[in-house]
């Protein structure tokens, strides 16, 4: 019997979330302080949940890994945030975010929650702006609004090359006001071990303070787990180092279902890999592909001669240029989403045309230079000039760009010492969002009762695929506009239960369960460090569940993980002490669970017998290398259960996706 | 792999258990570092040789390394984020190394600032600085005014967005032979100055940050500007003015 009730509510799309907000339970302002919410991370999703549940009047405990809230790993996003609030006046509405998302996500996302993360976009801005987040302005001091892959309006809020700071920034600040306020009690440096779940519902977790080793058991009401996505299960991704898998792999392991492990997003514009040494890979907002164009060579010997250091790119002829996504994709050239655009740049590296000096020559251009001169000729219009002479339309061109994208320009200079002003870009995918995550229904709650997952850490809005700018909009929709009225509905039922004790038999058993692993990793007399092992995992994800997937690879993946998982808990060693600072036991954790994870994310994949969004088949594709999809068989969210050590034991539950409201159609940008 | 540099190095890394114990440092061999590594990356490879030789690694911060979280520090040859300007140290590259040279990495130095262990240090009073008034006090409910309903003049916008840019790094502090902190708190106080949406309680605000700033042992600023050249992001030494403008402004005519 399966437990996979996803609770959408009945009635007309559009009036979904409203009825279902006016007809839920609540919890009296006055009965807010008896309940207790744990909330684990303090990304944009965790962060702008705690702010909002501790200015509701619940107690909160809000933990991060990071030394303070800010740092969380939303910091980093680069592009903006979408929001449906057709302030270019080019027809945008809440209908065509909706139906945006739903294709790019290649329909493999819920219907209900896409239109109801729609709807309140609207709302983010607002808030957000209230908070004082500087967006773009305009010089009529209007806001500004950029443009992202996968769509044909002007709907993306930016703050420079600094949004998802400004963001969390924003978030942050709401937290410390109730930090100050004594509304949550934050803890910093603090790693969730394990859920505590009492009469089969969620009710405290076991963490550790990873400044004196200590093993805390936390109680609450209900637990939220705001703890990010699972892209570095590669080893190189452009997450931060510490983003892990661990908070939703421990509740996995309790009962909670895991969806669409396989749907992971390779995100076309990262630097390229440089060597062996290399720890992490730095993404290249996308939102540089409004003003860039992407070629590789025409001819391949231009290719080798470039790679050789023979040939700089700047001398080779508009005609020798092979501007593949405009020539493949004419509709949306280089604006066609991110799976579309990284698998092309593959097809072109794999058939000899990349142009980058590494191991795998994988590498193609990013060129500003036609942009520079219309943008020089433009101002120079406005400025009056005539007869610019050339240079006097490249510097002001060059100004142009600056303005728009100097944070990131500086940024790739100092990674590559190559200046992008001059020389095109050189860019490849990499590993970057993952849209699979624990699966939730539309009150975000997990199949476990009292827990529930926000941010990218659940499965739910985005499918197959996920546009630009889409992945904060659902970090902050979760936390401030939607969790903080369906957790009332569960805790409603909760406010005579008084607090909850941490001295029970089960915190008891999973405060010894950690604390023996702990005693494990350090006294395990093992010949090989954590990255070790982390490293030849990643190298089995990136080779056989990367950007390119077969039958045969998928079903190695699953052999050679296991045996790597073998070899990590006989020959793993971990230096060090447990009663204080050890960072290679933080690692030895995490990488523990994602040699489990990376394993059950092979076997969705070979069970996905389709291409779809961030999961390509070679063995289904169209003979011009297009995916493939099977709606027949395969529109449905893939939600696994846990079922003991062996992850091939893993059993396979099927929420059939429903689309009432739009057509389900073949995803085309040509 | 093309052939590109290798270099061998000798580290002199400042070792302490924790808070409690007594520091020194320590010195370290590591060869064949390639130039387009990372100074973080070279620390990896540090760390994977000690891990190897069952020794301790050496704990350093970092998390995004790509220059936006904060999270990473390190004082490289007697300069805060080492010898590259406008950078972390995540992005700190060695080809900035000659071949042979020797490198001494310490942590964060400022009363302020505790060690936690080797090169890892407590910042946690930025956190306090912030919760003290480093905020708008607007609900979350998203019931706001329409986010074009106040037209904000995009200098102010942009002049606004510099000072928010600030990492919360704490090189600033470093820096400082004072160890103040008037840079950080500056560019916050500055940032909701500027905006329309921070003006109802800015008096309040600059007060009570400025107030949590001196009890949590910061110094004083002599205006030297230190800060504003070991500032990964540019933040300059004006919002430090803006902030004694708003500091003086709000002293004289707030009666409490
Ligand atoms: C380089 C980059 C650029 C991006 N650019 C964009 C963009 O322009 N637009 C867009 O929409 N999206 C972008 N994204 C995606 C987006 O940033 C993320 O998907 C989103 O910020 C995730 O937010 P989150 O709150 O779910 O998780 P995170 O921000 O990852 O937060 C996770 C939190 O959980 C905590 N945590 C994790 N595990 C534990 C544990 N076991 N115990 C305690 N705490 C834990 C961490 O400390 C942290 O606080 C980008 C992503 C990257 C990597
Ligand atoms: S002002 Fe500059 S140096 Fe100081 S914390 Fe902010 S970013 Fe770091
Ligand atoms: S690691 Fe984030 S700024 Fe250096």
């Amino acid at each position: 019997m399966s437990k996979l009730d996803s609770k959408i509510p009945a009635g007309p799309l559009a009036d979904k979330w409203k009825n279902h907000k006016a007809h839920m339970n609540l919890v009296a302002p006055n009965n807010r302080d008896k309940i207790d919410i744990i909330v684990v991370g303090t990304g944009l999703a965790g962060g702008s949940a705690a702010a909002t549940l501790a200015e509701q009047g619940y107690n909160v405990k809000a933990f991060c890994y990071q030394d303070s809230p800010r740092r969380a790993h939303s910091i980093a996003a680069q592009g903006g945030i979408n929001a449906a609030k057709n302030y270019q006046n080019d027809g945008d509405s809440v209908y065509r975010l909706f139906y945006d998302t739903i294709k790019g996500g290649d329909y493999r996302a819920r219907e209900a929650n896409v239109h109801r993360l729609a709807e309140v976009s609207v709302n983010i801005i607002d808030q957000c702006v209230a908070q004082g987040v500087p967006f773009g302005r305009e010089y009529g001091g209007q806001l500004d609004n950029r443009s992202f892959g996968g769509t044909q309006v002007k709907r993306t809020f930016y703050a420079k090359g600094q949004t998802g700071q400004q963001l969390l920034l924003g978030a942050y600040s709401a937290m410390s006001r109730q930090i100050g306020k004594g509304r949550i009690k934050m803890y910093n440096r603090h790693e969730m071990m394990d859920l505590v779940m009492v009469d089969g519902k969620a009710r405290g977790i076991i963490a550790r303070n990873l400044v004196t080793g200590e093993i805390e058991r936390h109680s609450a009401h209900a637990v939220v787990i705001a703890s990010g996505g699972y892209g570095n299960v590669y080893f190189l991704s452009t997450n931060a180092m510490g983003s892990n898998v661990s908070a939703a792999w421990k509740i996995h392991k309790k009962g909670a279902y895991f969806a669409n492990p396989c749907f992971v997003q390779i995100h076309p514009t990262c630097i390229p890999v440089h060597g062996t040494q290399q720890s992490k890979l730095t993404l290249m907002s996308e939102s540089l592909r409004n003003s860039g164009r992407i070629w590789v060579p025409k001819k391949i010997e231009d290719a080798q001669a470039i790679r050789e250091g023979k040939l700089r790119p700047e001398n080779i002829k508009e005609e020798d240029r092979d501007y593949y996504l405009e020539r493949r994709y004419p509709a949306f050239g280089n604006l066609v989403p991110r799976d579309v655009a990284s698998r092309a740049a593959k097809e072109r590296c794999d058939a000899g045309f990349g142009i980058e000096n590494n191991d795998t020559k994988e590498g193609v251009f990013l060129d500003f230079s036609t942009e520079i001169m219309k943008k020089g000729r433009e101002a120079a219009t406005e400025k009056n000039i005539h007869n610019p002479s050339e240079q006097q339309i490249y510097d002001l061109g060059k100004k142009w760009v600056e303005e728009k994208y100097g944070n990131l320009f500086q940024m790739y200079e100092k990674i590559t010492a190559d200046d992008p002003y001059v020389t095109p870009m050189k860019i490849y995918p990499a590993v970057h969002y993952t849209m699979g995550g624990v699966w939730v229904d539309y009150n975000l709650m997990s199949t476990i009762p009292g827990c529930f997952v926000i941010g990218e850490a659940n499965f739910s809005d985005h499918g197959a695929n996920r546009l630009g700018a889409s992945a904060l909009m659902q970090g902050l929709a979760d936390g401030y506009f939607v969790l903080p009225y369906t957790i009332a509905d569960y805790l409603s039922a909760d406010i005579r239960t008084g607090q909850i004790p941490t001295n029970s038999s089960e915190f008891e058993a999973a405060e010894k369960e950690i604390q023996d692993k702990v005693n494990f990793f350090l006294t395990n007399k093992g010949t090989h460090s954590v990255d070790y092992f982390h490293k030849k995992l990643g190298n089995v994800m990136w080779n056989k569940v990367g950007m390119g997937r077969t039958p045969e690879g998928l079903a190695e993946a699953i052999k050679e993980i296991e045996e790597i998982r073998n070899d990590f808990w006989k020959n793993v060693k971990v230096p060090g002490e447990a009663n204080g600072m050890n960072t290679e036991l933080e690692k030895a954790f995490r990488v523990a669970d994602f040699l489990e994870l990376g394993q059950l994310m092979a076997k969705d994949a070979l069970e996905r017998k389709e291409s779809c969004g961030g999961h390509f088949r070679w063995d289904h594709a169209t003979p011009e290398g297009e995916a493939e999809r099977d709606d027949e068989n395969y529109k449905y969210v893939a939600a696994w259960e846990y079922k003991g050590d062996d992850i091939n034991a893993e059993v396979l539950h099927k929420e059939e996706l429903v689309y009432e409201n739009i057509e389900v159609k073949t995803r085309s940008y040509k | 792999m093309s052939a590109k540099k290798g270099l061998n190095l000798t580290l002199k890394i400042w070792r302490q258990k924790n808070n409690k114990s007594k520091g020194q440092f320590e010195t370290y061999k590591i060869s064949d570092v390639s130039t387009d590594s990372s100074f973080l990356e070279m620390l990896d490879m540090l760390n994977e040789q000690l891990v190897n030789n069952g020794s301790e690694p050496v704990a350093f911060d970092h998390d995004c390394r790509e220059g936006i979280c904060g999270m990473c520090s390190l004082y490289i040859n007697g300069r805060a984020h080492g010898p590259d300007t406008g950078i972390t140290t995540c992005q700190l590259h060695m080809r900035m190394f000659k071949d042979g040279e020797t490198i001494t990495i310490e942590p964060w130095r400022s009363a302020a600032f505790p060690v936690i262990k080797d090169l890892v240090v407590d910042r946690s009073a930025f956190d306090r600085i912030m919760a003290a008034g480093g905020f708008v006090s607007v609900n979350t409910s998203g019931n706001t005014l329409d986010a074009n309903a106040i037209p904000v003049p995009k200098e102010d916008a942009d002049k606004a967005m510099d000072a928010a840019a600030c990492i919360g790094c704490g090189a600033c502090v470093a820096t400082c032979k004072n160890g103040s902190a008037m840079l950080f708190v500056g560019a916050k106080v500055s940032q909701f100055a500027l905006l329309p949406q921070g003006r109802v309680e800015a008096k309040r605000r600059v007060l009570n940050m400025v107030k949590q700033m001196d009890e949590e042992g910061f110094g004083n600023c002599s205006n030297i500007g230190a800060c504003e050249i070991e500032c990964p992001k540019g933040i300059s030494l004006e919002n430090i003015a803006r902030m004694n403008r708003e500091f003086l402004a709000a002293k004289f005519t707030t009666v409490d």
